[in-house]
């Protein structure tokens, strides 16, 4: 199979306007993947299955990742002459900006005809709030059909031309997106003996202060005890 | 020579040099005695060839030995509890192998597995459907509390949250011993309960409740997300502090 470069210049000569990146993955599995511009995402697509040298016609995994908004912190080194006279400060210059945070699909694709893969593709929209619609690929491979719901019903990920766009694990008038960072989770715990202690301390401000613990009963102390056996 | 008129003629059961009977109706003693004869005379009525019973005793016998389940399996717990059902352990030992598909017809709910906020309201109604007198096994780890699952998004912490549970057995998941061991300690219970008195079945008492309010999709969560009535938290553990 051809490396994914390969398949990037390729895409990039075949579809001139399009937007193909490749992603890299530094990690000792090194599974590569294209990030595809979602306008020419389904035509991309469709190439990938019909191109008689990759024939990718299975999409054997769909799923979604979320990418928080970030703060990065720029810092700039300047240097300050000193009035006195003597040598140069460097002072650090500090600014803050936001990262907006964005979320993603993520299609494992493989040849089952060539018996090669996974090529893996990825779709980005363009923010976490309003923005969130990606085209669906279920036209294209139609495994991706429950899949896609599913990052819909966990993600909030919307995929237009999906046929039946519904949630798929949870209820449907559930309102909010589990797997994303930010979900809150509702607030119902009570006592439990826990190694968890986000869970303890969580659960610790749903019960009152235990009681302080009842002095030890009178009995006869370990002094008269021995007083007792001379 | 004893005079054959006072001993009784042995029984053909019977071997010599055994306990007299009213030494041994503390082993021998599946129910408690009923009315004003103790244990020892009807054990001595029964070597006769006399069966002396109760009401109570009858009811009680016939609801123990056969328990039919419902017919509905939630995760992998229900593997076992299927397992539980075939030749090599055969739950029909006991008089529950035959699984209700109907809970019209159903005297013991198996909760087999992890009860998911999706699935909980019919769960709930499953049971709601379920005639009296009827029993509810939470059977492993996921339907005592959630198990590994607690504080997940779409899991319920337990289905005695919403429906009172009879029997608890632990596990992830409970083999097929276990859960017949759970099936046995139902049964011990059921003999337990009386027509009358302080230990009457909960069936029989009119105050209590034999249906339970179904819990509703809500936008975050179930609502209610447990039913108070029903589940109360645990107290939290004060240990005595040294000195």
């Amino acid at each position: 199979m051809e490396t994914t470069e390969q398949i990037r210049d390729r895409l990039l000569a075949r579809f001139p306007g399009a937007t193909v990146t490749l992603v890299t993955n530094p990690g000792p599995a090194a599974e590569h993947s294209l990030l595809l511009g979602a306008a020419h995402a389904h035509a991309i697509a469709l190439f990938l299955r019909d191109d008689p040298a990759l024939q990718l016609d299975y999409c054997s995994n769909a799923t979604g990742v979320d990418w928080p908004d970030k703060e990065i912190i720029d810092v700039k080194k300047l240097t300050v002459p000193d009035p006195a006279g003597g040598a140069p400060k460097i002072v650090e210059e500090k600014t803050k900006r936001m990262d907006p945070g964005y979320l993603e699909a993520v299609y494992h694709l493989y040849s089952m005809a060539l018996r090669h893969g996974p090529v893996i593709i990825r779709l980005r929209t363009t923010n976490r709030s309003d923005q969130v619609t990606l085209p669906s690929l279920t036209p294209v491979w139609r495994s991706c059909d429950f899949q896609e719901r599913e990052i819909f019903d966990l993600y909030g990920i919307v995929f237009e031309g999906h046929r039946d766009l519904r949630r798929i694990l949870m209820w449907d008038e559930f309102k909010d997106y589990p797997m994303r960072k930010d979900y809150v989770d509702p607030d119902d715990y009570e006592w439990e003996p826990t190694p968890h202690a986000e869970v303890l301390d969580r659960a610790k401000q749903h019960y009152p202060t235990p009681p302080p613990a009842a002095q030890p009963p009178d009995g006869p102390s370990v002094a008269s005890a021995k007083e007792g056996k001379p | 020579m004893s005079d054959p008129q006072s001993t009784p003629a042995p029984l053909p059961g019977d071997r010599p040099g055994q306990t007299p009977a009213g030494q041994q109706a503390g082993t021998v003693q599946p129910f408690p005695a009923a009315g004003n004869i103790s244990d020892a005379e009807r054990e001595e009525l029964r070597r006769h060839g006399i069966l002396l019973t109760s009401l109570e005793e009858l009811y009680n016998w016939g609801r123990t030995n056969s328990i039919w389940p419902l017919q509905f399996g939630l995760a992998c717990c229900a593997i076992e509890m299927i397992a539980a059902a075939t030749a090599r352990f055969d739950i029909a030992r006991f008089g529950a192998e035959i699984f209700r598909p109907s809970p019209r017809q159903a005297d013991l709910m198996i909760v087999s597995g992890t009860v998911t906020k999706k699935m909980a309201p019919q769960v709930v109604r499953l049971w709601n459907q379920m005639p009296e007198p009827k029993y509810c096994i939470a059977m492993g780890a996921c339907a005592i509390s959630g198990g590994p699952f607690k504080q997940g998004y779409n899991v319920l912490k337990g289905i005695d949250r919403f429906i009172p549970v009879d029997i608890y057995i632990p596990g992830c998941p409970p083999r097929p011993e276990a859960l017949l061991n759970g099936l046995m300690e139902l049964q011990k219970q059921i003999r337990a309960e009386t027509l009358s008195g302080p230990a009457q079945g909960r069936h029989l008492r009119p105050e209590m409740p034999s249906e339970f309010p179904v819990p509703e999709y809500g936008a975050h969560d179930l609502q209610p997300p447990k039913n108070p009535e029903v589940w109360k938290p645990t107290a939290p553990l004060s240990r005595p502090t040294k000195a």
